[in-house]
This record gives C-alpha cells, structure tokens and sequence, in this order.
C-alpha cells in the first residue's frame, strides 16, 4: 500500500461569527498515525473535514503527498474516510458496500470481488459479504466500513471517531484492530477521538486542540509529562495544577515559590523559556506524590485526607491542602493490599521529586 | 410460569385479561366509527348496485357496458390521473430534495410555501386557473401584449387546462409525501459515497436515489389515488371530453337519483383503485406508504436480471450527469452547497405554485371584474360577501364543523395510535390497514355511501352528520400523525416520572402532554383544515340550506364567475397563512421549551 504524508499550511474556517477553526499548519509524515484529540467543539473534526473535502477553507492549503488539493472535491483526493455512524449504504450488500470504492475506479467485476474477500478477510469477518449493513452488530459494522475504506488502498485513511458507539470491551479490541492493520499497511492515518486514553494508546503522535486552534502536538509521553499549557496538563489524565511564581533559574531547573506561600522546591521547565519572578503553574501528576505519616515537615505540603477510593490497581487519596489558597489535591499509588493504612482526617505529609514538577507559564505570560 | 403457585397465575390471568381489555376499549371507537360510516354506507352502495327496488337485478351493469361512453370516461380518468402522478413527482422530486437537505431556517422558508399550496382550498386553486387562463384573463393578457399572439386564445376547458390545475392540485402532496422518507436518508451517505471515489452525479444516482425510491413510490400511489377521484379540476377547468369517473356518480346522484347505476359506477371505480393497488404492491410493496419500513427491495435482494438493468441505468444516469457537470468550470464552491441551477428551479416551481392563489388578491380589490389587469380600487365585493347572510352562515358552519370534527378525531384516532404503536398484538397490520382504508376508498364513494344512509336517519342537512363523516375521512391522518408523534416520544421518560412518584394521571399531565403537545395540535390542525376544506362528502350531506363553505364556494362557482369570489378566496388564502404561521410558531416554541 502507498501512503502519502499530508501537509496543512494556514488552514481556516469560519462559519458566520464562528472560528470553527483558526489558522492551522501541521505536518504528518507518511506512515504516521496521527491523532487529533479535544473536547466536542475544538475544531478536530473541521479539520477532518477540510482534510478529506468535505468543506471548504476560507483560507490556506492541504497538500497531499506534495500536491495542492485544497479545492479538489473530495473524490479526487485518494483518501479514506471512516465515518462516526459507519454510513454504510443501506440498500447494498456487504460486498457491494465494499466494491463501490473499486467500481467507482472502474475495477472490473472478478477483480472487485476478490479484492472485496481479501478486505473482508483482512477484517476477519469473511462470512458476511451477502449480508446487508443492519443485519450486522454495531462491532461488525465498524469493521466493515474499515474494510470498506482498506480495500482501495487509499495513501491517507482519515477516522472520525469511528469507536464512538461501541462498548469499551469492543472498542479496545478494535483499538488493536486498527493498531495491526496500520502495522501491516503502514499507511498514513488521521484519527479523531475525545477519549483521551484512545489517543494515548494508539497514536505516534497526538495533536490535541482547544477552541478551534492547536494546543499542542508531539508525542503521547511529550503530551503528558511536558505539557506546553494548563489545558494539555488537565485534558490528558489527571494532575494537580498549584499556582506558583519562579524565583530563580539554573537551566532547566527552576526554583519556585508556591502561591500563598505554602512552601517552596524546585521544578523543571516544560522546554518553553521561563524567567524569575514569572508566575506559572506547576504540575504534578497523582503517582509522583508520595504521602506519609506523621507529618514533620518533611515534605513539601500537609494535606488532609478527604476521601480514598480504590479503582482496582489504583488507590486514589483525595487531600485537602492545609495552606487556604491552594487547590485540593489527588494522590496516587499501586494498590497493595485490601486494607489501606491511612484514615478519612488523618493529616498527611506530600512530597514529590524535583523532575516530577512541571512548570508551565501562565497564559498571560506567553 | 408452571412454578407459580395458582393464586398468582389467577392474577397474571387477571392482569391479561384486564390488558385485553383495555386494549378493545381503545380501539373500539375506532373500529364502530369506520364500521358504522365506512363499511356499512359504501357496502350498502354497492349492494344497491345489484338490488334495486325490484329485487336482485343486472340492469346497472348492463347500462354501464352497453355504451362505450362510461368506459371512454374511465380511460380518460385514469390517463389524467397518470399524467398528473407523473409531472407531480417528477416536478416535485427537486422541491422536496432541495428542502431535505437545506438548513433549517432555509428549511422553514421552503416549507412554507409547500404547505401554504398544499393547505389553500383545491377550490381556491381551482378557480385561480379559470381566472388566469380565461380568454380575458392573466396569461391571455400577458401573451397579447408581448405581441407573441393577437388574439386571446382558448387556453381553458381542454386536456391541458385540466393537467395543469391537477398538477397544481397535487403536488404539494407529491411533496410532503417524499420528504417524509428523504428526512430520513443519512446525510452522511453520498458524503461518504464522495470520499469513496464517487462524483457527485454517480454519488446521486447510485446511493441518494435509490434510498428515496419508497418516498417517490408512496407519492405516486397516493396521488394517483386522490387524483382518480378528484372531480373539483376537471369540472371547473375541463370540457365535456375532460369528464372524470366522479361527475357521473355526481350526475347521477343529484340529477337522476339513479343509487342503483351509481352503485355500478362506483363498483368500477372500486375495482380499478383495488387493481391498481394490488399491481403496486406486486411491484414495489405497499410497506413503502407509511414510509417508515424499509422498501422491500432491501430485505429480500433481487439479484436478478431486473436489479442489474436497474443498476446499469443508474450507473449511466450517474456518468451522463457527471459529464454535464464535467462541463461547467468549478469554481471554489462549497461542496456541500446544492447547485445553483436546481435552486432557480425549485424556487420558479414554488413561485408558480402560489402565484395563483396570490392573484385573487388584486383581482378581489378590482372594479373591473375578474379581468385582468385589475382596474380600480374598490372594497365592493367584500361588502357583498358580507352583506349576504350565506356567507356568514357557511363560515360559521364550517367552523363548527372543522372544531367538531377536530375534537372527535382526536379522541378516537390518539387512543388507536397508542395502541398501534405501544401495544404488543397480533393483528397489527390489519388493523393499520383498516385505519387508513378511508384514504384508499375513493371520497366519492363514501360520500355517495353516507348521502343515502343520511337521508334515511334524518341527518342529512345536520352538522352531526357532517362532522361524523368528515371524522372518518380524517381520522386516518390523525393517527398517522400521532402515531409518527408517538414512535418519536421516549417512554423511558414516562418510567423516568413514575419512579420519580408520579402516578399514571400525573405523569400524563406534567410529562406526557407537554411533550406530545404540539404533535397533538398539528394533528389536530390536520382533522381541522381536512374538514374546512371537505367538499365531496359536504356536497351531499350539507342540504340544500346548510351549506359549508366549500359548498357554498361551490354552488357559486359553477352557477356564475364573481368577483365575489375573489373576495371569498382571499380571505380563505390569508385565514390559511395564518394557520400555518401560528402553527409554526406554536412548533418551534414547543421545541425550543
């Protein structure tokens, strides 16, 4: 299968008074599986949509493979499209769902069949393609429409949150699904979710956005433990965010001053430069604070212990900062046994290490 | 079960029991109703067909066939009424495509002048097209003093004038019926079928059409029906060649009091609305009348050489448009707009669908008579109208008529609804076909079949016979309508309230009826405007001295052409704008609550 890398220079689109999407560039290499990641209204899918012609900019350009194909229609594109609701065509079967790609390619009858198996196979549901669409379950549909889009071999395949409507035990297992037939096609892929967790696991890298523009785009790992802003630090997994100010700086380390001067200790920077005297937030995800009894000031802040809630391999501490001014906390450890040794009330001392706090400017600090 | 101890499954009995009751007690006074002024007065009218006063007797039929006459009038209703079947969906295809896929203010807008012809009296139309097409009229004037011709020509009481009024009659039906299954088709589907490889001519044709065959085949079967026993166009804009099936059983009833051969000639008329349906169904299933199942082509796949010529005309169809498109540059148009050209049409086809209408406002403030252009200002007419007291008294009589006939539908049609679409019985299916067998079988010959079982009850003349016969022929909308209401309702939100403490009574006042509400009034708007504008069985019923306002329209409009009427229509047309209007508003707030 040939795939193409897909460039996006300046892209926009407005609808009335609506950013739908405010000038946007992005490169995808190809081969790459690229998520786009944010809350509903974050542009992610109007992206999608400009990418695969199904609207069309008011400014920029789309390139795919090198070729300007920013007004071609959508047909002209050879790319793919996965759709949130499948649209599989009600009135054809399974195999002519599948073949329409191929005729509208002017494949020839034999041939479209037997490419139409080999995709039913590759999808692993070989014994359906006489069926119609709602004889299917939803699982089986998205699988589908999958091969629906494989068969043609398009150089680009864009999803639009094609999990959405499936229970979690079916979504992971096609999760791994879509995972293998990347790695057997290597084929470049756009994918669409707001389920953070999906992003994390399947993509090489993650492009989350916010209010119609880019947040921030780099790796999973990048995304979580070097966040550029707030809303990357609180959209992916949790963390507790404590307002600060820099006091001093030594390269990458930072000296700062927690708000309401609950205390002081080091953090690094996120790669964005930061100067003394910048207020920023420092974040700390919940398994990099340690807790322990009895406090002696030891550690960085005293919290008191609000609730614990044990999810399985997590044990969750939801803490009360003793400093008025700073947030409630979340801390997060392995769960090792079935009784817990800390008390709802008990006073309990946090800590964590230097490399584990992030600081990140504040917005109007940029 | 057989675990349960019996004075437990003497309970479940008892539960059943009490459900099968319940059940009856809905259906009941629908099933009298129709049984009582459906079946009985259209069985007695066949029946008399073949008894007449002196016993069992062939006489009708024999008259009926011994001159070619009766035969040439039903070959003329039938290629009329295929004519206007086929230029009412073919016309109207682009309208109702155009208002499916627009935006919803846009949506609104087009539906407005959908509705605004669909909803304007057939008379008012009717009588827009004498107007317009008389030899002193609009189209007359407007072709003499561009100089294309010298004198006026005979454009009415022809072949032409009578399709042009049925057309105009019909398909704003042709429409709506469509729309019903076009709102239905995923929006998505030719968007994907355009990212599969698809131009837009080939994603049409291959995947848009086909899924909004069920619409075009239920629009055509139902207007072919109306049309077969329409009589309003062809008496008014047809000659004697133009003669429809209806005005014979009309002649015979109110100037020969011949029952006996009316009965023969609506047996015929029976038997070719029964052909045609049962052809129908053969071809096409007649699952695809309510629109809501999916056409049968879908659930057992012909894969026979009949699927394959289908699918190669498509395909051509889909390269010749890809083609013409191919043709015109493109600019940087937003896919997803519909092309210009079929815009222009649609709104030249939605112009001319209300122009007519529209006329009669000038012409009613004229001096000059019904000619055109108008001449003069004056208020003359509507002081006529006014000042004679059958006017008032038919207005008044029709809306007492249209409130009863309202209020009676609801109260049968909405209990029948709820049991057809909740209730878990055998027999569905049936039933379904039963309510709606008032649309099926011709008006004519329901109002025929109650004139003569009025006239022996004494309720001939009476509103309670009106209002019980213009019940049954609206009551099958009504429980349409509330039935698409009820399948929409989530009953998880009746569950939601009874655990949340309220009782049956309750959860039917502060959740139930709020929600339903507005699908409750537009079917009640529909019982309403159905009588209001009811002619055939009103022809009969209404007597001599009680006329409703179509009768009276009616009675004028066949007796002299008059200024008057213009008046009449115009405010007819501005009552309905109205309607709609407030029935819109009362929609959108409903949905905004």
């Amino acid at each position: 299968m040939s795939s193409s890398s897909l460039t996006v220079h300046g892209l926009a689109k407005r609808y009335g008074e609506f950013v739908a999407l405010a000038p946007t560039s992005l490169d995808v290499p190809a081969g790459e599986f690229l998520t786009l990641l944010g809350p509903s209204g974050s542009g992610k899918t109007t992206l999608l949509s400009l990418i695969a012609g199904l609207a069309t900019p008011d400014e920029g350009e789309v390139r795919i493979g090198g070729a300007d194909v920013t007004y071609r229609p959508p047909y002209e594109r050879d790319l793919g499209m996965v759709f949130q609701n499948y649209a599989l065509f009600p009135h054809m079967t399974i195999e002519d769902n599948i073949a329409f790609p191929l005729k509208m390619r002017k494949v020839g009858a034999a041939e479209a069949r037997k490419r139409a198996a080999e995709a039913l196979e590759m999808v692993r549901l070989p014994h359906v393609a006489k069926r119609f669409p709602r004889e299917l379950s939803g699982g089986q549909q998205q699988r589908i429409a999958l091969a629906r889009c494989l068969v043609y071999r398009p150089s680009i395949i864009l999803m639009d949150e094609p999990l959405g409507a499936l229970d979690k035990k079916l979504r992971e297992q096609m999760q791994l699904e879509i995972k293998r037939i990347h790695r057997e096609l290597a084929t470049t892929i756009i994918y669409v979710t707001h389920d953070q967790e999906e992003a994390m696991t399947m993509s090489d890298r993650i492009c989350l956005m916010n209010a119609g523009r880019i947040e921030q785009l780099g790796a999973p790992g990048d995304l979580y433990f070097r966040p550029r802003t707030v809303f990357v630090a609180d959209f992916l997994g949790e963390s507790n965010l404590l307002p600060a100010r820099i006091s001093a700086t030594a390269g990458e380390t930072l000296d700062i001053a927690l708000a309401a001067g609950a205390g002081t200790g080091q953090a690094i920077s996120n790669g964005a430069p930061l100067a003394a005297g910048a207020d920023v937030t420092v974040m700390v995800r919940p398994q990099n604070i340690t807790v322990r009894a009895p406090v002696d000031g030891s550690g960085k802040l005293k919290g008191r212990l609000a609730d614990v809630m044990v999810t399985g391999s997590l044990t969750k501490l939801y803490l009360d900062a003793v400093t008025p001014g700073l947030p409630p906390l979340i801390a997060a450890y392995p769960t090792r046994s079935l009784s817990d040794e800390h008390r709802i009330g008990d006073l309990l001392e946090l800590d964590w290490q230097a490399a584990d706090a992030v600081a990140i400017a504040d917005a109007g600090a940029h | 079960m057989a675990a349960l101890p019996p004075s437990s499954s003497a309970r479940a009995r008892a539960a059943a029991r009490k459900k099968r009751l319940g059940r009856a007690l809905m259906a009941a006074p629908l099933v009298v109703l129709l049984l009582a002024f459906l079946v009985y007065p259209v069985g007695q009218l066949l029946a008399l067909s073949v008894w007449g006063k002196a016993g069992f007797s062939l006489a009708a039929y024999q008259q009926l066939f011994a001159s070619p006459l009766y035969f040439n009038v039903m070959l003329i209703t039938l290629k009329i009424s295929f004519f206007t079947t086929v230029l009412s969906v073919v016309g109207g295809y682009p309208i109702a495509y155009l208002i499916s896929v627009a935006s919803p203010e846009r949506k609104a807008t087009l539906l407005f002048w959908v509705l605004l012809s669909f909803w304007t009296s057939f008379l008012v139309r009717a009588f827009a097209w004498i107007v317009i097409l008389g030899r002193r009229g609009v189209l007359n004037h407007l072709l003499t003093s561009l100089g294309i011709i010298d004198t006026p020509a005979d454009l009415l009481y022809n072949f032409g004038s009578v399709l042009v009024g049925m057309v105009h009659a019909l398909m704003p039906l042709a429409i709506l019926t469509m729309l019903a299954v076009m709102e239905n088709i995923d929006r998505t589907l030719p968007r994907a079928a355009s990212t599969l490889g698809a131009r837009p001519g080939t994603a049409f044709w291959k995947i848009y059409f086909p899924l909004s065959l069920p619409g075009v085949a239920a629009a055509a079967i139902m207007v072919f029906v109306t049309a077969i026993g329409f009589f309003i166009v062809p008496a008014l804009l047809g000659g004697r060649r133009e003669t429809m099936i209806t005005q014979l059983i009309i002649d015979q009833v109110l100037q020969t009091l011949n029952w006996g051969f009316a009965g023969a000639i609506s047996v015929l008329l029976l038997l070719v609305v029964l052909v045609v349906f049962v052809l129908y169904d053969k071809l096409l299933g007649l699952s695809s009348m309510t629109g809501t199942s999916a056409p049968r082509a879908a659930t057992a796949r012909p894969q026979g050489f009949g699927h394959r010529i289908g699918d190669a005309i498509l395909t051509l169809l889909g390269d010749v448009s890809d083609r013409i498109i191919a043709v015109f540059p493109r600019g940087r148009r937003d896919g997803a707009k519909p092309p210009r050209p079929l815009v222009a049409f649609v709104w030249i086809v939605l112009v001319l669908m209300s122009l007519p209408a529209v006329l009669m406002i000038p012409l009613s403030f004229g001096s000059g008579g019904l000619n055109w252009p108008p001449q003069g200002f004056t208020l003359q007419w509507y002081r006529e109208m006014l000042d004679s007291p059958v006017w008032a008294q038919a207005l008044t009589r029709s809306l007492l008529v249209g409130l009863g006939t309202g209020v009676l539908s609801m109260l049968i049609g909405t209990p029948a609804a709820f049991l057809l679409v909740r209730g878990d019985m055998r027999g569905k299916g049936a039933m379904l076909a039963f309510v709606l067998s008032p649309i099926v079988v011709p008006r004519m010959i329901i109002a025929v079949g109650l004139f003569y079982m009025f006239a022996r009850i004494g309720l001939v003349g009476t509103a309670l016979g009106l209002v019980l016969g213009h019940t049954v022929v609206a009551v099958p909308y009504v429980v349409m309508t509330m039935m698409a209401v009820l399948r929409n309702y989530d009953t998880r939100l009746d569950l939601a309230a009874q655990s949340l403490g309220a009782r049956p009574l309750a959860t039917l006042r502060y959740v139930t009826l709020p929600i339903l509400g507005a699908g409750m009034m537009s079917s009640f708007l529909f019982a309403f405007a159905t009588s209001f504008d009811e002619l055939t069985i009103a022809l009969f019923a209404s007597g001599g001295l009680n006329a409703t306002l179509p009768k009276q329209f009616w009675d004028e409009v066949t007796l002299q052409v008059s200024p008057v009427i213009a008046a009449v229509s115009t405010c007819l047309f501005v009552f309905i704008a109205v309607l709609i209007f407030a029935a819109d508003r009362l929609r959108r707030r409903s949905v905004a609550s």
